[in-house]
């Protein structure tokens, strides 16, 4: 299972090169630093949502509410900002803090009411955005209304990075560490492969299903706290939708939908692959219209490709056998 | 078996009630409630819905869902407002919309059916992809200039009656359906399937075909309902039905169709459908904002699972301790809880 990882990471990384020559050779401005980072800033929000799906997805689970999470997060940090109620370290803890309530909200559904994760994100992605149209109630919070520290955030560079690169691998390397190193991370692995066989190890699937739902919500109130200051003007539509570039990059990055394979870091690339799409189409002078029909075509082509690559490794493994 | 078909019942009655309630609380909440003219108008906003509520039930019966039915009908829209735009007219431009709604199916059907792939991932795929072909396809614009007998089939009643025309298509398709599902060998295939798909397929149910059939009924009502959606505001855009198939999969799930697949039926999903439009009329007579009525419908959805979980336990441990107290009738095999996939 991990070659099919592997594979899907590498291809994934050519298809990119590949793709970043074309836009190149078309339009010259897509290796400038203003315009990579453009990129990589806006990846990099979605890889830390990603991340935490990814999670998810490897227990075989989904949560649909990312969007909605990163939504109220970004509204209500902005609106804390806005009303100087708290400082701007305090009002972004505050912010990752509501978004791991509101996971810890969806784990309780899935893992103690037995809700399966499709209805439960369902719902609660409808209750958490319903709750950030009540809280703005048609406001919006604009660019001048927000301190300049927190703006700042999105234009800061560490050694010539980007600030939002920087968190975004860090959190995709503890991530990574704790998936392939520490015993939470096998369990992951294993309740995702095999439910059954988990159990008989005596492996609580619930409490592990519980804690990436949590996990997931943390990392979803990062990303909003992120997204705040990067857009500056926030209203309660905030993140709409994002959801599917979210779900799509795990997919694409060879996160198997069934479960019990792939990796965090592949998650990530597959943030980058969609927001170097999107910026290939600015820079072609392609319509943004055909944007969400390729990011859905994305989602089909990979998950295609993972059961033909599952299939083929089968047959392989049965003819050694 | 019995001990299912009796919960359903249950179940059925337990709507009706609430249903009753509903009825009763709205009557009190305003005097126009129970009139002719309020019915018309709460049956005729949840039309589209309810169309599509049909075939996602027999989709989740069969143990697999549908997420991207809501798309499918603003591309229905978009199509149809493109085509208007351009000169075709609607007896032709109609039937197009109704064929790439079987398209659609079919494309959702044979990736979940032919290759395997999990029908949340494909429709979630879907879903973006037909909302995307739809904002490719008409742009930012709103078409409108749409015929008055085309616009009058969407919030018209039929002549001398209450009864708005899109009711009567839903009566009609859920009349067929339930009766297809209920009381004919194909039904049995649909629930057999949504039990134990291995044991179905070993007992000659055409598996393949007859999800890729579900899928496209679900494509093709789903168009419909964007023709719908069209004729009733009178304006084609690509962003019509957007965020319509968490009202579609509550009505469902709170119609008793269990998410799982294997059970469920059409007039639980009817009696749902009815309850969701008239709490959502009597919110808005309530004057209750419409953030608070999608948040009640989240809840609700989640309610509708976490309910009959809850009781399907509870009864499970009357039994056992009913067995325990009287071992000579031998204690009920045990069912471990299911644990969401």
């Amino acid at each position: 299972m991990s070659r099919l990882g592997r594979q899907r990471e590498l291809s994934l990384v050519i298809v990119m090169l590949a793709l970043g020559g074309f836009v190149f050779a078309q339009a010259p401005q897509f290796l400038s630093a203003s315009n990579l980072s453009q990129v990589a800033i806006l990846a990099a929000i979605i890889a830390i949502a990603a991340t935490g799906q990814a999670l998810v997805v490897l227990t075989r689970n989904v949560d649909l509410s990312v969007d909605a999470m990163i939504g109220v997060v970004a509204f209500s940090v902005a609106d804390i900002l806005r009303l100087h109620a708290l400082s701007v370290p305090l009002a972004m803890a505050y912010g990752v803090a509501l978004g791991l309530a509101l996971g810890i909200v969806n784990g309780v559904i899935v893992s103690v009411f037995r809700v399966p994760a499709i209805v439960a994100t369902l719902g609660t992605m409808s209750v958490y955005r319903g709750f950030t149209f009540l809280l703005a109630g048609g406001r919006q919070v604009s660019l001048s209304d927000l301190p300049p520290e927190y703006i700042n955030l999105a234009r800061a560079s560490v050694l010539g990075v980007p600030l939002y690169v920087v968190l975004a691998v860090v959190v995709v390397a503890i991530a990574s560490l704790l998936l392939q190193q520490t015993r939470f991370g096998r369990q992951v692995y294993a309740v995702g492969s095999n439910p059954e066989a988990a159990a008989i190890l005596g492996i609580r699937s619930r409490l592990v299903g519980f804690l990436v739902f949590a996990v997931c919500g943390m990392l979803a109130g990062a990303a909003g706290v992120l997204w705040g200051a990067r857009f500056g003007t926030i209203n309660a539509t905030a993140a709409s939708g994002v959801v599917l570039q979210v779900v799509a990059a795990v997919v694409v990055g060879g996160v198997n939908i069934f479960g019990g394979s792939g990796t965090v870091y592949g998650a990530a690339l597959g943030a980058l692959f969609l927001g170097l799409i999107a910026n290939a189409l600015t820079l072609l002078h392609l319509s943004q219209f055909w944007l969400q029909a390729i990011y859905g075509g994305v989602i089909l082509v990979a998950v295609a490709a993972d059961a033909v690559i599952v299939r083929r490794l089968q047959r392989a493994a049965a003819v050694r056998a | 078996m019995m001990n299912g078909t009796r919960a359903l019942a249950r179940w059925e009655v337990l709507l009706t009630v609430i249903l009753l309630v509903l009825v009763w609380l709205g009557a009190r909440l305003s005097p126009v409630f129970l009139s002719a003219q309020n019915f018309a108008n709460l049956t005729v906003a949840e039309m589209e819905i309810a169309i599509i509520a049909i075939p996602m039930t027999l989709i989740i019966i069969a143990g697999e869902i549908d997420l991207s039915v809501e798309s499918m009908a603003g591309l229905s829209s978009a199509v149809l407002g493109f085509l208007w735009a351009a000169g075709v007219p609607l007896a032709v431009g109609i039937p197009a919309v109704l064929a790439v709604g079987v398209l659609g199916g079919l494309l959702n059907g044979i990736l979940v059916t032919r290759a395997g792939l999990p029908s949340l991932v494909v429709t979630l795929g879907t879903l973006a992809l037909f909302r995307g072909l739809a904002s490719v396809v008409l742009g930012p614009r709103a078409i409108s200039n749409f015929p008055p007998a085309f616009t009058a089939f969407g919030f018209g009643n039929v002549p001398g009656t209450p009864v708005p025309w899109p009711l009567v298509v839903f009566a009609l398709l859920a009349g067929v359906v339930a009766l297809g599902l209920h009381r004919t060998w194909l039904g049995r295939q649909v629930f057999a399937v949504g039990k134990n798909q291995a044991a179905a397929r070993y007992s000659g149910v055409p598996v393949v075909r007859l999800k890729t059939a579900l899928f496209m009924l679900s494509g093709v009502l789903s168009a419909l309902a964007g023709v719908i959606l069209t004729s009733r505001l009178s304006s084609a855009r690509s962003d019509a039905g957007t965020g319509m198939t968490l009202a579609v999969v509550t009505a469902v799930l709170l119609g008793g169709v269990n998410i799982f697949g294997g059970s469920g039926t059409i007039p639980g999903v009817v009696l749902a459908v009815f309850t969701l439009a008239v709490l959502q009329n009597a919110l808005r007579l309530a004057d209750v904002s419409t953030e608070l009525q999608s948040i009640s419908v989240g809840l609700l959805l989640i309610v509708s699972v976490v309910v009959p979980n809850l009781a399907r336990q509870l009864a499970r441990a009357l039994q056992h301790a009913r067995a325990e107290r009287n071992p000579t009738r031998g204690a009920p095999e045990r069912v471990p809880p299911y644990t969401p996939a």
